[in-house]
């Protein structure tokens, strides 16, 4: 691994959204959902972490939750040396310019009401970085670093298309000038041939602006050019991490082999085998004994240890690691 | 009346067609202008409205005699329409008309301000209960339960019981504070549902304290239903007005306003019609007028339609 010290370090993060009464006083709980359950990162600075798994694993509250758009319940955040968890609400809105968030929704993260340069001008009025016409030049400035001409600057969300708003998304997380962007599934809900553009943008401005990523995503093909390391996520655990190089050519966890089989290959002579898992992601609120993943495990050498034994993060090979009891078998 | 209460009377009318012209000009621009007048009944709607603003805001050019004189309370009591008195006299030989020109300031300004004040609070209090959650989301509902519950008449007549001789002043703010648990219902459910949305979450990541949240990004995307309440709430408080009026715990009669002259006139409804009729049909027309302009709002600000 890197040997300077990370930029962004999160140990033992833990999310469990309580389960509510309902409107009775006197109803039983809900179970509590663990949404997050003990996830441990490291991103060294300019380098792109992608963090991988199925809706519903946690992958996006983690991201959140390194923000506090989500309060965790347990766990460490270190931003460049800062506690984030232990931040007073006055320092947190200071560190936020260090650290910002791009959004899925392109649709649902920006504001309908607000022009582009409204969006853009309210965190430079926020953080004070500049007033009366520097205002006006630093979004021309954020605009053309997106790639958009400076006439969107008036226009409204509903005038743009899906890979324009998104931009604007990026614009915004840039005008703070902040060195951590967490990418919330930011090419998910767009047109194929629009991702491309945006997943080189994004890797133009880390080159750029020297920026660290957390790239969450629902599959290993989005993240492949962009990440150089990968963690992939199960039912609020990590159940693999390593470079991205050494995760794609050996997985060593059996849901990773799953997730990369999954990934299409352009090229319909090549034969392969497709892992196709059975069932559905078990509920978060009443996860399986044991592994978590053995209900659906394709695993040859599963045993009864998978059903009553839970794994753990342990080291597979050089910077590998995988929460598997027979990560070193063949499957 | 005299020639200058006519011509302004014309004016009036001018005025309020050349302001129902410029809207639908301006309209025509946009798809939310064309879903506007879509509706039949929003020009006329809008012309109405557009004509006792006119009215109420030009009373003593309109108006062709003080609203309280009464020039000969013998011979000219309960008068029919005439040139002299389009719409008769009452009782006391009060022009009518008059009456009715200066009773459209105090009918459709304690409509519109009251409306103002549930509006103000209504917001503040939807937009707080939904935006904090927590303890307070629960106590404010429950307030505006026991608001919702107790009949607003009663509460009125106690505020008269106590004060005796109520200020208009204090009217439209025992109006405004009495009316705004509906309002606050509507934001408060358009705040829940705001507030999950990624912009707000982006507002915040970016730093921005809750005030600026609520003010910038949640009220100016409640405004649409909000302005449309607002136009059909107005109708309701006028209403609301003219029965205190006529029950005599509103505005004190000297005062026209078209509750008290109803009142005024009850008593020669079978002799004298006009003097409860006219007033009785400016408060219906306006209501209706109300209404069609604010059904028209809810399709042209519906944000269903947004993108179309």
């Amino acid at each position: 691994m890197t040997t300077v010290a990370p930029l962004v370090e999160v140990d033992g993060l833990v999310k469990h959204f309580p389960g509510d009464r309902g409107p009775w006083p006197l109803a039983r709980r809900r179970r509590p959902v663990r949404a997050v359950d003990g996830v441990s990162l490291r991103i060294a600075a300019g380098r792109t972490l992608g963090l991988v798994g199925e809706s519903g694993c946690g992958k996006s509250t983690v991201g959140r939750s390194i923000l506090r758009l989500i309060e965790p319940d347990a766990g460490r955040v270190v931003l460049d040396g800062v506690d984030v968890l232990a931040c007073r609400p006055r320092e947190l809105r200071a560190l936020r310019r260090r650290m910002q968030i791009v959004f899925q929704d392109p649709y649902g993260s920006l504001n309908p009401r607000m022009t582009v340069r409204q969006a853009l001008r309210e965190p430079l009025v926020i953080h004070h970085l500049a007033r009366g016409p520097e205002i006006d030049r630093r979004i021309a400035g954020l605009l053309e670093e997106v790639g958009l001409d400076a006439a969107f600057a008036d226009s409204y969300p509903h005038e743009l298309s899906g890979g324009q708003r998104q931009r604007v998304g990026i614009a915004r997380a840039l005008s703070v000038e902040p060195s951590f962007l967490v990418l919330d599934e930011p090419v998910s809900a767009l047109d194929v041939s629009v991702q491309a553009q945006v997943l080189n943008l994004l890797n133009e401005l880390q080159q750029r602006r020297k920026l660290t990523y957390l790239f969450i995503a629902h599959d290993l093909a989005v993240v492949r050019h962009s990440a150089d390391e990968v963690a992939v996520m199960y039912l609020g655990k990590i159940v693999e991490q390593g470079p991205a190089e050494t995760l794609y050519r050996a997985p060593r966890h059996p849901y990773t082999a799953s997730l990369l089989s999954a990934v299409p290959v352009p090229d319909p002579r090549v034969s392969r085998q497709r892992i196709v898992l059975q069932g559905d992601v078990p509920s978060p609120a009443n996860p399986p004994p044991g592994c978590p993943f053995h209900p659906r495990c394709p695993h040859p050498s599963k045993n009864d240890r998978c059903r009553t034994e839970p794994p753990a993060l342990r080291v597979v090979g050089p910077d590998q690691l995988a929460a598997c009891h027979f990560a070193e078998e063949p499957m | 009346m005299n020639v200058r209460a006519w011509l302004a009377l014309l004016g009036a009318i001018a005025v309020a067609l050349a302001a129902v012209g410029e809207a639908r000009r301006l309209a025509a621009r946009g798809s939310r202008g064309r879903r506007f007048f879509r509706h039949a009944t929003a020009s006329g709607g809008l012309f109405v409205l557009a004509f006792f603003t006119t009215v109420a805001v030009a009373a003593p050019l309109v108006a062709p005699y003080p609203p309280s004189s009464m020039p000969e309370i013998v011979a000219l009591r309960d008068a029919p329409p005439s040139l002299a008195h389009p719409l008769g006299t009452d009782l006391y030989s009060r022009d009518v008309w008059s009456r009715l020109v200066y009773g459209a300031r105090v009918s459709l300004g304690i409509g519109a301000l009251a409306m103002l004040v549930a509006l103000t609070v209504g917001a503040a209090a939807g937009a707080v209960a939904g935006y904090a959650r927590r303890w307070v989301d629960p106590v404010l509902m429950r307030l505006v339960d026991v608001g919702l519950s107790i009949p607003r008449i009663f509460v009125l007549l106690m505020a008269v019981a106590l004060w005796e001789r109520l200020p208009v002043s204090a009217l439209v703010l025992v109006i405004g504070l009495t009316g705004w648990f509906g309002t606050s219902r509507l934001v408060r459910a358009e705040v829940l549902s705001l507030r999950e949305r990624e912009f707000v979450a982006a507002a915040r990541a970016l730093g921005a304290r809750p005030a600026r949240i609520i003010l910038r990004h949640v009220l100016p995307n409640v405004a649409a239903p909000l302005i449309v309440s607002a136009a059909l709430g107005i109708g309701s408080v006028m209403l609301l007005e003219a029965s205190l009026s006529f029950l005599g715990i509103g505005v004190p009669s000297p005062v026209p306003s078209w509750g008290n002259m109803i009142a005024d006139g009850k008593d020669q409804l079978a002799t004298a019609p006009w003097t409860s009729l006219f007033p009785g049909l400016a408060i219906a027309v306006v209501v209706m007028a109300l209404t069609a302009v604010g059904d028209a709002l809810r399709d042209a600000l519906d944000p269903g339609r947004e993108t179309a």
